[in-house]
């Protein structure tokens, strides 16, 4: 085995202290210097377990190579066979459970930074306006409806318009990218970025159309009916927040994670009055959970303006959702975690705001159906910890609003649209779902992948109906 | 789409306009309501629908100056386009097939009341309209909910026409002289919708009321409409607006659609000098 420098070449970052109070985005991305140095480290195995860790597949010791050699071109060409988001998964994938988990060199040393790679290639291509232009594919007649705009609904978009599909994607909100756009923020994910993905759509051929809630406005039934789709993804997401039912919970300052996000990141709430929609000014803010959506809460209240912001959760970091890179930033910026700990209760004022968060020190006991230490209330633990606001971060239900108006579409126990993993075929014919409506909240790029098998499936789908149609032209 | 047809200022603060908005009055229900952003740097605002029209395709909407979204809103012109505008949203509300249904609006209530008294006329259901304003030029669209009553009963808090006092009061007179309501439906400002569930509930009346907390979605993604029902939290942008009256949580909704009304004042005040 080649000789690998041990760590992995640094991500320079803005400074913590600075960054407490600013929407720019923390990572600044690598120099051509750095992602050479980053790409050399990468040893080129004959059997690239890595790639096995990608759930779309993108071929990465091909396009690491390309990185090496300087064809930045080139590796971009390689990562956009597989991945039409790129710039988008080298920011928010959780590279650690994925493919720098499966990396060779990891054994030994930092693995590869993948990731990392990845978005410089993305922002390489996107500043030298190497937009990849592709071929004209072969017009086809059929229609194809995709539901939700979010990672599986923006690549099965893709990769169906490129298949020659008239394709119209419908999003219920005012502005395209799904969780892209009102959940992740600013500071992690430039909606700047998420435009120009969008836009690139655009110019391949793919309609959008705002402010139409399926299910509502116009339903499955109608899509695939007088509207003639041949075929609908719905890829509508996570969308229902959980609450904990706990005393208090309906206090002024308690938000669900989405809300919260959704104020600051889609109406621009930190910009208030100047944009119109307010949200509450923390000063000592308390989120509870911790996955990638709890660091966001908490980096959001420390920029909001929080001199102390906790993040409150009933088990231990080993446990934690959290990309590691997004704890350690939420670390350097301030947050406070406290582990082991529930809430119990929210105690407000005379105005009905909240104003402290009685919680419970917790241990861990047996594991419980997750295979986890099931995090057991320790008597008497009690104590009180004043906050004026509360994100709760504990994760979201499948949006109920499709199933509930489409007859026939099968749901699990959980509310999931039931797939077939392989296909995201539903129990409706002409209906595919994929992403976290049939997971369950997961990654961005898990929903990516379901909306790619999905593509493929309504592909295969499409053309088996119109050949039986019309046998005379096969 | 979404562009303004006609508009009608009904009082100094009240202007109803019919938009252009075919895919929304398509399936448009009884009880439903849509979200509407005026500019770029606008909120996501519900407004209930005053009225549909499918083969128009065309929606009403009355809107009163509250604010400084709905004051945007409002200063639209005939010809002008709603940069957004979303629905229908919320559940259609349950309509009885026969009976004698009460309908109570207050203000803007006047309005969203109206599909309501149109398709319980055309099912046959006697509809009596209790319809409330401050002064007679503040009482709106009776033209539009007239027609469709069986019984229209105007209320001023002047007297200046029609019974003189709260919509809950006639209502509760009416009650108590035997009135044969088999349903009530009420739609206004909280402590209209708070007083009429006080004044029915000794008489077993059932009553719905039309919820109207602060919103952000309206798809239930977001929870920030959550109102407590019967001990259980509910969102009304999914699961309402219209819930049962006498198992609402009046106090705790009051207290929650008060949120914001520090940085309502500071956005007033800032509108003031212009945007």
């Amino acid at each position: 085995m080649p000789i690998v420098y041990p760590t992995k070449t640094e991500m320079p970052a803005l400074d913590p202290i600075e960054r407490r109070t600013s929407w720019d985005e923390v990572a600044v991305g690598y120099t051509v210097e750095r992602a050479l140095a980053e790409a050399r480290r990468c040893v080129q195995c004959q059997e690239p377990d890595c790639e096995r860790g990608c759930p779309v597949g993108v071929p990465i010791r091909a396009f690491v190579r390309r990185v090496a050699l300087g064809d930045f071109a080139g590796a971009a060409a390689l990562i956009r066979t597989k991945n039409v988001l790129p710039a988008i998964c080298g920011r928010v994938c959780p590279v650690e459970h994925q493919c720098e988990l499966c990396c060779s060199v990891n054994a030994k040393c930092d693995p590869v930074g993948i990731g990392r790679l990845e978005r410089f290639v993305a922002d390489w291509e996107r500043a030298h306006h190497g937009d990849g232009t592709l071929a004209e594919p072969e017009r086809r007649k059929e229609k194809i409806a995709i539901v939700g705009s979010g990672p599986s609904g923006l690549t099965a978009a893709s990769d169906l318009v490129q298949l020659g599909y008239s394709v119209t994607v419908y999003e219920a909100l005012h502005s395209i990218g799904g969780v892209l756009r009102y959940g992740i923020p600013e500071f992690r994910l430039p909606k700047a970025i998420v435009d120009e993905d969008v836009e690139r759509l655009r110019a391949l051929g793919v309609d959008f159309e705002t402010n139409v809630i399926i299910g509502k406005t116009v339903t499955i039934d109608e899509l695939l009916g007088e509207f003639g789709y041949s075929a609908v993804f719905v890829g509508t997401g996570a969308g229902s927040p959980k609450f904990m039912n706990i005393p208090g919970e309906n206090l002024k300052g308690v938000y669900s994670a989405n809300e919260y996000l959704t104020r600051v990141n889609l109406m621009r709430a930190y910009s208030f009055p100047d944009y119109d929609t307010p949200v509450k000014i923390p000063t000592r803010a308390a989120v509870i959970g911790a996955g990638d959506t709890a660091m966001d809460g908490a980096r959001v209240s420390i920029r909001l303006g929080a001199k102390e912001t906790h993040v409150v959760y009933r088990r231990t970091q080993a446990e934690m959702g959290a990309r590691a890179e997004d704890y350690k930033r939420a670390c350097e910026e301030g947050a406070i975690f406290d582990w082991l700990t529930a809430p119990v209760q929210f105690l407000g004022d005379d105005d009905g705001c909240v104003r402290a968060m009685e919680c419970i020190r917790m241990e861990l006991g047996e594991p419980d159906e997750s295979g986890r230490r099931r995090p057991v209330p320790i008597k008497g633990s009690e104590f009180t910890m004043e906050v004026n606001l509360v994100v709760i971060a504990l994760g979201t239900n499948p949006n109920p609003l499709i199933p509930l108006t489409t007859v026939g579409l099968e749901t699990n126990a959980h509310g999931c649209v039931v797939v077939d993993p392989e296909t995201g075929r539903t129990s409706r014919e002409g209906v595919y779902a994929g992403g976290d409506i049939a997971t369950g909240a997961a990654t961005v790029i898990l929903a990516m992948g379901a909306g790619r098998r999905a593509a493929t499936a309504i592909d295969e789908y499409v053309r088996a109906k119109s050949a039986a149609a019309a046998p005379e032209l096969v | 789409m979404a562009r303004i047809i006609e508009k009608r200022k009904l009082t100094p603060v009240t202007t109803m306009m019919i938009v252009d908005a075919p895919l929304v009055a398509h399936n448009a229900q009884p009880g439903q309501f849509v979200i509407i952003r005026v500019d770029d740097h606008g909120e996501r605002v519900p407004i209930s629908l005053t009225d549909f029209n499918r083969e128009a395709g065309t929606i009403t909407l009355v809107v009163q100056e509250v604010g400084v979204t709905s004051g945007l809103i409002c200063a639209l012109e005939e010809g002008e386009e709603l940069l957004d505008l979303a629905g229908p949203l919320g559940q259609p509300v349950s309509l009885p097939e026969a009976g004698h249904s009460v309908l109570v609006g207050g203000g803007f209530g006047a309005g969203a009341v109206h599909p309501l008294a149109r398709e319980l006329h055309r099912r046959g259901v006697t509809v009596t309209s209790i319809v409330g304003a401050r002064t007679a030029e503040l009482l709106i669209l009776r033209d539009l909910l007239e027609p469709d009553s069986d019984s229209y009963l105007p209320c001023t808090d002047d007297g200046s026409i029609g019974y003189h006092g709260f919509t809950a009061a006639l209502l509760g007179e009416l009650l108590e002289k035997g009135a044969d309501f088999t349903n009530c439906f009420a739609v206004g400002p909280m402590p209209m919708m708070r007083a009429v569930a006080e004044v029915t509930r000794p008489f077993g009346l059932k009553t719905m009321v039309s919820l109207d907390p602060i919103m952000l979605d309206g798809t239930g993604m977001c929870g920030a409409c959550r109102v407590s029902v019967g001990g259980e939290t509910k969102f009304a942008c999914v699961d309402g607006p219209f819930f049962d009256a006498h198992a609402v949580d009046f106090a705790g909704a009051v207290v929650r659609s008060k949120m914001y009304v520090d940085q309502e004042r500071l956005a007033v005040e800032r509108a003031a000098v212009g945007r």
